[in-house]
């Protein structure tokens, strides 16, 4: 099966940076059909087509849109979550760099359907290069007319994963700490400045002028019925050619990693399969032929999450691999809540020690303990995103979990490709000789 | 155009100016390289804010330098896609070029390097921001180039 091009259709060849580039492969055309539609019929297309949202929930994106009051006396904000951060995801990137012009026709368009005159969207501070070419697109749209009264702002982040969660993103762009609020009240009720907020993610509003193009029937044929569309599956890891590839929802792992990134290169073996960023509980190389669509990953104990697949090959201890991922959360980790702020700290501690082979059999134990005290206990799923994904390497993994504490060392010997990885949160954040440069 | 003003224009495309922060942020670090007590006054007197909290919310992203930093800074990306992918080999070789560890900068003042968590290039891995211009991939071979580059430039 070849790759399935809706939401990066027409950039094969050269990326469509240019409107009239854009406008030439049936670009804005949409946006057109959209405003001599009524608001409400624009919502009942979404639901039609089942379009989920790309951000990593899944959650039906007509759904969502239409919690927004139709008659708030406050202003409504359109935000667009460009904030990609989630290991392994790089797909938000690719649609930003290669069709910018799709994502501002979704946001015109989703903003008519909702009755909002602003949208942010919030691109993660790192972003620079996708962050000028996002910004010359909306120059060139504004000055070709095309907002109508509708203002969109892009705003940079400067550095926080919390900020993808769509409450720690509103209270960043409101100029605070990027803290996550407690839910209720949702954002469709009280968001940004405390007024009706739609919050989506990039993938999900540039595949918005594709419905309208396709029509919602033709749109929801496309994929499983659970899982209509594509997405842009960014791969990473251990294979030949990674990279982001647009796909049929429903094409199997084994598809995308050998057929599409080439395999496993240096004649290694596929070990396991991290198949929605670094958050989803992992797979071994048995399920490579799980279809890449919500149900069959829910069905295999894992999660759709951003589309982001990593393969690993035989050389990784997963041990080192739980560190390193409780490692990255640890670092992100805003602070507020206990079990997220205290418990992964403790899970690279245990973590540490088991890798060293200082662990002690009950420290195996002590692990899931505190990945279960962490899960659903807090404002926001960071904490989780560390727990379960760490709790299913020792699951399904427990024998090589075991054989560190047998040894008393790592059964790899030092020759593990994750061996001594330096993480950011072991660095000095004000860093000591810096202090001495002149300033 | 004073970096007050700067922010001000800035600050009138939202509908609270206290949203401007991190646009802010971002224009005071280019002004003084990172972020000294001037800079939150001058963002502080801009937006109506005082010091303090503009310093609180700076303290909280990874972007803004709350202590001076080299004139150019070198970032390794160590997530998992890097690292599984030779991230600690591309970081130590940089550690060799520049005489520093992650976290550091040299002697002379040029070049901080440190590590990130994923930059979002996971499939072209290793992935290594040079000023904030992505490299991808650099393996430990390209990195005497690099910093060649990086200290004629
Ligand atoms: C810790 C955390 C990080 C997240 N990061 C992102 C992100 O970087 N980008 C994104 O679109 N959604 C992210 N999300 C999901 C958002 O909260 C939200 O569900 C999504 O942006 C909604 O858009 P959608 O309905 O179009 O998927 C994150 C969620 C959590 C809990
Ligand atoms: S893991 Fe390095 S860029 Fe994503």
């Amino acid at each position: 099966m070849p790759e399935h091009h809706v939401v990066l259709a027409g950039a094969e060849e050269r990326p469509l940076t240019a409107i009239a580039d854009y406008r030439a492969a049936g670009g804005y055309a949409q946006l057109a059909k959209a405003r001599q539609m009524e608001p409400q019929q624009v919502i009942q297309e979404l639901l039609d087509s089942n379009l989920r949202g790309r951000g990593g929930a899944f959650f039906a994106t007509g759904r969502k849109a239409s919690f927004i009051p139709r008659d708030s006396a406050k202003p409504v904000y359109l935000t667009v979550n460009a904030d990609e951060s989630e290991p392994g995801t790089f797909k938000d990137r690719e649609i930003m760099l290669r069709v910018p012009h799709r994502l501002i026709e979704g946001c015109l368009i989703t903003a008519h359907a909702i009755h909002s005159k602003n949208v942010f969207i919030y691109i993660r501070g790192e972003y620079l290069a996708e962050f000028e070419i996002l910004r010359a697109a909306l120059d060139e749209a504004r000055a070709a007319d095309l907002f109508d009264g509708v203002t969109v702002v892009l705003h940079r982040g400067a550095g926080a994963y919390i900020c993808g969660e769509e409450t720690g993103l509103l209270e960043s762009l409101e100029g605070k700490r990027g803290q996550p609020r407690s839910k209720p009240p949702f954002p469709a009720i009280s968001g940004l400045y405390a007024s009706p907020t739609l919050i989506n993610n990039v993938e999900t509003v540039a595949t918005v002028p594709k419905v309208l193009e396709l029509g919602a029937a033709e749109y929801a044929k496309i994929g499983p019925p659970d899982s209509t569309g594509t997405r842009v599956f960014s791969l990473s890891g251990n294979v030949a050619r990674g990279g982001n590839y647009e796909l049929v929802n429903g094409t199997t792992l084994r598809e995308l990693i050998y057929d599409f990134g080439g395999g496993i290169p240096d004649g290694r073996e596929l070990k396991a399969i991290i198949p929605g960023g670094s958050s989803t509980p992992i797979l071994t190389a048995s399920e490579v032929d799980t279809p890449l669509d919500y149900d069959a990953l829910t069905k295999a104990g894992t999660m759709f999450g951003s589309g982001a697949i990593i393969a690993i090959d035989d050389r990784c201890c997963m041990v080192q691999l739980g560190l390193r991922v409780a490692q990255f959360y640890m670092h992100e980790s805003c602070g507020k809540c206990t079990p997220c702020r205290v418990g992964t700290r403790w899970m690279v501690q245990i973590l540490h020690a088991l890798e060293d082979g200082s662990a002690k059999q009950g420290d195996l134990d002590l692990l899931l303990d505190v990945c279960d005290r962490i899960l659903g206990k807090c404002l926001c799923p960071l904490g989780d995103a560390a727990a379960m994904p760490v709790a299913s390497y020792v699951n399904r993994f427990r024998k090589e979990f075991q054989e560190h504490i047998d040894h008393g060392a790592c059964p790899y010997g030092g020759a593990s490709s994750l061996e001594h990885v330096f993480a950011p949160v072991d660095q000095h954040h004000h860093s000591p000789v810096a202090a001495e440069v002149p300033v | 155009m004073s970096l007050v003003t700067e922010i001000q224009e800035i600050a009138a495309q939202y509908p609270q100016s206290r949203s401007a922060i991190m646009p802010a942020l971002h224009l005071a670090q280019k002004k003084y390289g990172w972020l000294p007590r001037e800079a939150f006054e001058e963002v502080g007197e801009a937006l109506g804010l005082t010091p303090a909290y503009c310093m609180s919310v700076a303290s909280f992203y990874d972007m803004y330098h709350l202590e001076p930093v080299g004139t150019h800074i070198v970032e390794v990306c160590t997530n998992i896609s890097c690292a599984l992918v030779g991230a600690q080999a591309t970081l130590e070789a940089f550690e060799r070029e520049l005489g520093i560890r992650p976290g550091e900068t040299t002697a002379d003042g040029e070049v901080t390097l440190r590590t990130v968590e994923c930059y979002g290039g996971c499939g072209w891995g290793p992935v290594v921001a040079v000023d904030q211009r992505y490299h991808e991939p650099v393996k430990p071979e390209d990195v005497p180039r690099l910093v060649q580059d990086l200290r004629n430039a």
